[in-house]
Parts: structure tokens; C-alpha cells; sequence
């Protein structure tokens, strides 16, 4: 099986101010279709940077970075847009939804960059909507929805895509425990139906601990990556 | 990503900051709308003058000394009587040749007074310069030949000396000279300024012995044949200059005084619309600015947008089309009002004024411009802003 993302020796070096500040020196790891990964460390550890070069977010400053066996240094910014949206899907802690923009045409947008009719897209978002739960307010607006049903939203639009990588940052840092723990379940719920490799970088131990596979890390180089249970 | 959708995320995004989106248009709608206004006074200045030039008759040649310029100073005449029969000779026809010696005098009936100019003119004056008169009769050949004492007013001469009887047949008095009114000219009202109307038309021969002089001012020639009216105008020209040696004369056409006028107010309306298009420039500076301030504000959006899979040029042509929607429905609005303060100003007011369609294709299409050219640079920001660092604004 071909790896959704594969890293090998990956550093990413910001110039702040002439000085150089490398946030990752030297990462090397694979996610394959259907992984469930756990991705922890301390803040300052570089988890984020690593989140935004494996969604393609960002280009690493040294070694080599393939998405879905193309690889991002050599894409344009255009290419590497529509990498991002054939192949990655982001949920993030602060929902980031449009405002003013029902549940269906936020579940809807990443297909109008893709180029799909007005019709389809919001037959495709109603239809994700019902999969995470919300297929009775389509209509809805994101102020007139919870924290937990906003961020169903979000991952519905993630997923309306049909990506082969789902990346969340913190998902359910901005939610109460109870919530949290439910968008957690659909999280692994949809990662199980749909073989969506799902990578979550995350604080909470007891949020890790569920995942098949944990890399930790720790000023900017994995300390760790381990299958559950071994 | 599709156009129709890049417009309606545009509109969307106006109409959720309906004010400040209205404040930046009143910018563009006062730039349009002074642009449409003033150029329909400068054009319809420009087409009333030319009615009333081209209302003095048609196939004029008017013959003066010297040379028919802007800002040349006008020379004294050294034509005769003899010179005016000479230039009928080479036209062919007498009768198309006129002529005036002018001069302001005062004019009494009774214990009424105006002072008006007195023309000394021949009895061709109606058939070169197409008038008309409302009563009694116009000079004859036999009042210029023997310098009879008879007059013929303007309408507004006429109410002035007689408000409350008819001119005709009463005697007034010239410089001096009683005069016998004949006839009473056909109201014309104003021209380029004058009041056409003032003025009093004496034999020639008469005027001459009046002011004490043989000379006309000016020569008028109604051409036979349009097509060569300049040809004429050379010969006629010519003959003069072999007459007074030395004395330079001009033979003008409409067309030619047309061209004069014309550039002047050319010149006049362009000045205007300049005037008018800087503060459209001034309206584009703040469509500029309020873009800079939306793009900032929706730092996040853009980084979602992106995140999700737009492209630097479909984020930039969202917030291009945000900037000339915003200038082109201020434009249209302001096509409106200019157009709505043109008719008003022509209605009400004597200033006339013309709305033309190049008009307003070019304010529209200024204000479009504006709208891309003050929109890329924001556009452009927006299309080039890093997503991570988008994403995690506040």
C-alpha cells in the first residue's frame, strides 16, 4: 500500500528578524490510508509546523515531503492548493467556519474550488451534514449552532472532499469534555467507515491514548512513534 | 473557482458591511456624477453655440480685414461701397452680398430711449442672413441708393421705444436724424451671449453719412454652392487684396468659426471633466483603503479558503471583484444622478446642458477601472497571504 504522506529527514527553518529558527530538524515518518494517528508534545515542540507542511500548508525548508506520492517542493502555489484539496481535509480547534454562511454552503466551499456546480455541492454538503449528525440544520447558521455541532461542521466540510488524510488540530480543545468526547467518537467513527487516515495533534493524554499510533515529539525531532500496545 | 460564485461571495461580503460599503461608494457616485454633469454643460454649451452659428444662416462667408484668429485684435476696415460692388462681381449676384457698418448710438421716440447698435446694411440683409420680419417692410434697393431716412428695429428696439403701439409708420430719432420706422423684425432672442433683438437696420448710405464715413465694417457673402464656398472665399480674397495692397483680409466660413469655438469649448469641457475626475481618483483612494481594511479583517477567511484549496488567483479575483463591484454600482448610481442633475440644470436654469453616451461609457468604464486598479494591490495582498500565518490571525 502506497503512503498518503510520506516525510523523509523533513526540517523547516523560519528567518525571524535575519535569524534563523529551525521549528523541525529532521523528520522521518509515513502515514499510510487508514492510519490513526496521535500526534503530542509540549508547545514550541514543532507538532504545528510538522501539521502545516503534512497538510501541505506550508514547503519545508530541507529534505523531502511526498502527499499522496507527489512531492511538495516541486509544486507551484496553485498545484499545491488543489493537492491540498483533493487530498487533505483540516479541522481545526477554533472551527474557523464562514460566518453569515449556512452549515451547508460552509460544508459545501471546498467543492466550489474544485469546480463543482452549485447543485451538486449542496447535494454532496447535505449529505456529509447527515453523516456527522446534523442533517436537520442545514440551514443553520454557525451563531445559531453549539461548539459541538459547529465543529461537526467542520468535519463534514473536511470530509466532503473524500480526502485520503484527515488533519485536526486540538478538535476538541475549544469543547467541554462531554462534547469533546463525542467528536472524538465521530472522528473515529468516520476514520473506521471510510479508511480517512486520521492524524490529531493533541494535548490531552487521554485523547492519545485511543489512537492506533503515537509519534510524540519534542524541540522539533520525533522522540517517539509507537503502535498502541506495544 | 467560478465566476457567478466569486460574485455572489463579493456581494455578500458588501452588502454585510452595508455602510461602511455605502460610504465608499458615495466617493465614487460623487466622482461619476460631477464627470456626467459637467461634461453635458460643456457639450450642450458646445451644441447651442453651434446651433446659433449655424442659425445665422447657411453658406456664409463672412469677408473683415485682417485676420479671423483667437485673440487677434480687429483691424480697421478700409472697405468701400465700390470694394462690395466689386466682391458681387466676382460672387456672380449682388443680391448675395451684405454688408453692415455698426455702430452703438442712441436711439429716442418721444421721451423714450435706448441705446442700441445702428447697422448700416444693404437690402440683402434678409436673404444672406435669413431673417424675417413680423410687420411692415424690409429696406429696398431705392432707400440704400438715395440714403432714405428709414429704419427697421429689432423686436427688442421696438418694445422699447414703443411698448404700447406699433412701430410701423412712427419716426425716431438716430444721432440726431429723424428716421421713419418700416418694419419691425421677427423676435430671435439670444446668441453666443447677445441679444440679438437690439439692434436698428438703416440704409447703408445713410449710416455712412450719419457716422461720417465711407467704409463698411464687414462683408457677408451667402454662397451659391457649398461645395466651394472656400474656392470663393479665395477669389473674393484675392480681389480685395489686389484692391488694397498692403491690407491683409480674411474670408471665413461657419465651419471655420465652428472650429474656433468649438475647440475652445473642447478645450473648456475637458477641463472640466479633469476637475470632475479627480475626485473620482479621490473616490478610488478610499475603495483602496476600505479593501486593505477587508482583506485585514478577513485574514482567517482568506486562510480557511485557502486551506481548503483555493488559489492565490481565485482569493485575488474574489477581492478584485469586491473592489469594481463596489466602484461599478457607485458608478451606475452616479451615471444616475448625473444624468438626473443634467436634466434638472437644463430644465430650471439657462445653462444648457446635453448628457451624451460617451459620456457616460467613459465614467462608467473610469469607475470600473478604478475599481480594478485600486483593487489589485489589495487583491493581490489577500491572493499572496501565507496560509498559517493567515490562519492563526485574530
Amino acid at each position: 500500500m502506497t503512503a498518503a504522506i510520506e516525510a523523509v529527514e523533513v526540517s523547516r527553518t523560519y528567518q525571524l528578524d535575519g535569524v534563523s529558527v529551525p521549528a523541525l530538524r529532521g523528520v522521518s515518518l509515513t502515514i499510510a490510508a487508514g492510519d490513526y494517528v496521535a500526534l503530542i508534545g509540549p508547545s514550541g515542540s514543532g507538532k504545528s509546523t510538522l501539521m502545516h507542511l503534512l497538510g501541505g500548508l506550508d514547503r519545508p525548508t530541507g529534505g523531502r515531503l511526498a502527499i499522496g506520492g507527489r512531492e511538495v517542493g516541486a509544486l507551484s502555489a496553485p498545484e499545491l492548493a488543489r493537492l491540498r484539496n483533493e487530498t487533505i481535509g483540516f479541522v481545526f480547534q477554533a472551527f474557523h467556519l464562514l460566518p453569515r454562511t449556512s452549515a451547508v454552503d460552509n460544508v459545501a466551499l471546498p467543492l466550489v474550488y474544485r469546480g463543482v456546480g452549485a447543485r451538486q455541492r449542496r447535494e454532496r454538503a447535505a449529505a456529509m451534514l447527515g453523516r456527522v449528525g446534523l442533517g436537520h440544520r442545514l440551514g443553520h447558521r454557525p451563531n445559531q449552532l453549539s461548539g459541538g455541532e459547529q465543529q461537526r461542521v467542520a468535519i463534514a466540510r473536511a470530509l466532503v472532499t473524500d480526502p485520503t488524510v484527515l488533519l485536526a488540530d486540538e478538535p476538541t480543545g475549544n469543547l467541554d469534555s462531554a462534547t469533546g468526547a463525542a467528536v472524538l467518537e465521530l472522528l473515529e467513527r468516520l476514520n473506521a467507515e471510510s479508511g480517512v487516515a486520521l492524524v490529531m495533534v493533541t494535548h490531552d493524554a487521554e485523547v492519545a491514548v485511543r489512537a492506533r499510533r503515537r509519534i510524540a515529539m519534542r524541540d522539533g525531532v520525533v522522540v517517539s512513534d509507537s503502535e498502541a500496545g506495544s | 473557482m467560478r465566476l457567478a460564485e466569486a460574485w455572489r461571495v463579493a456581494s455578500d461580503a458588501l452588502r454585510a458591511n452595508r455602510m461602511r460599503s455605502l460610504l465608499t461608494m458615495l466617493g465614487v457616485i460623487i466622482g461619476v456624477a460631477s464627470v456626467v454633469l459637467l461634461v453635458a454643460i460643456g457639450t450642450g454649451t458646445k451644441q447651442k453655440v453651434e446651433q446659433q452659428v449655424e442659425g445665422l444662416g447657411s453658406n456664409l462667408l463672412l469677408v473683415v480685414p485682417g485676420r479671423l484668429d483667437v485673440g487677434a485684435a480687429p483691424a480697421v476696415s478700409p472697405l468701400t461701397l465700390q470694394d462690395v460692388d466689386a466682391v458681387g462681381r466676382v460672387v456672380g449676384d449682388p443680391a448675395r452680398v451684405a454688408v453692415t457698418v455698426a455702430s452703438g448710438a442712441t436711439v429716442r421716440a418721444g421721451t423714450r430711449q435706448d441705446f442700441t447698435t445702428v447697422q448700416g446694411v444693404l437690402e440683402t440683409t434678409p436673404t444672406v442672413f435669413a431673417r424675417e420680419l413680423a410687420r411692415g417692410r424690409y429696406l429696398t434697393r431705392s432707400d440704400v441708393d438715395t440714403g432714405r431716412r428709414v429704419a427697421v428695429l429689432g423686436d427688442a428696439v421696438a418694445r422699447a421705444l414703443f411698448p404700447d403701439r406699433d412701430a410701423v409708420g412712427q419716426q425716431i430719432n438716430v444721432a440726431g436724424v429723424r428716421f421713419r420706422v418700416i418694419g419691425v423684425f421677427v423676435q430671435l432672442g439670444q446668441s453666443l451671449g447677445v441679444d440679438r433683438d437690439d439692434e436698428v437696420h438703416i440704409p447703408v448710405t445713410a449710416a455712412q453719412r450719419l457716422y461720417g464715413t465711407q467704409r463698411v465694417d464687414a462683408i457677408a457673402v451667402k454662397a451659391p454652392d457649398r461645395e466651394r464656398i472656400d474656392e470663393l472665399g479665395a477669389r473674393i480674397v484675392a480681389e480685395l487684396n489686389g484692391r488694397h495692397p498692403g491690407t491683409e483680409f480674411s474670408a471665413v466660413t461657419q465651419e471655420q468659426i465652428l472650429g474656433v469655438l468649438g475647440d475652445i469649448l473642447g478645450i473648456l469641457t475637458g477641463v472640466l471633466a479633469a476637475i470632475a475626475g479627480i475626485s473620482l481618483l479621490v473616490g478610488g483612494v478610499g475603495v483602496s483603503n476600505i479593501m486593505l481594511v477587508s482583506v485585514r479583517e478577513r485574514t482567517r477567511e482568506i486562510g480557511l479558503r485557502k486551506a481548503v484549496g483555493a488559489r492565490p488567483r481565485d482569493i485575488g479575483v474574489q477581492f478584485l471583484l469586491e473592489a469594481v463591484l463596489l466602484t461599478s454600482v457607485g458608478g451606475l448610481t452616479g451615471m444616475a444622478l448625473g444624468v438626473g442633475g443634467a436634466l434638472l440644470v437644463a430644465a430650471v436654469s439657462p445653462i444648457p446642458a446635453a448628457v451624451t453616451w460617451w459620456s457616460l461609457a467613459l465614467a462608467f468604464g473610469v469607475s470600473a477601472a478604478v475599481g480594478i486598479v485600486f483593487g489589485v494591490v489589495p487583491a493581490q495582498r489577500a491572493g499572496r497571504l501565507d496560509p498559517v500565518v493567515a490562519l492563526r490571525a485574530e
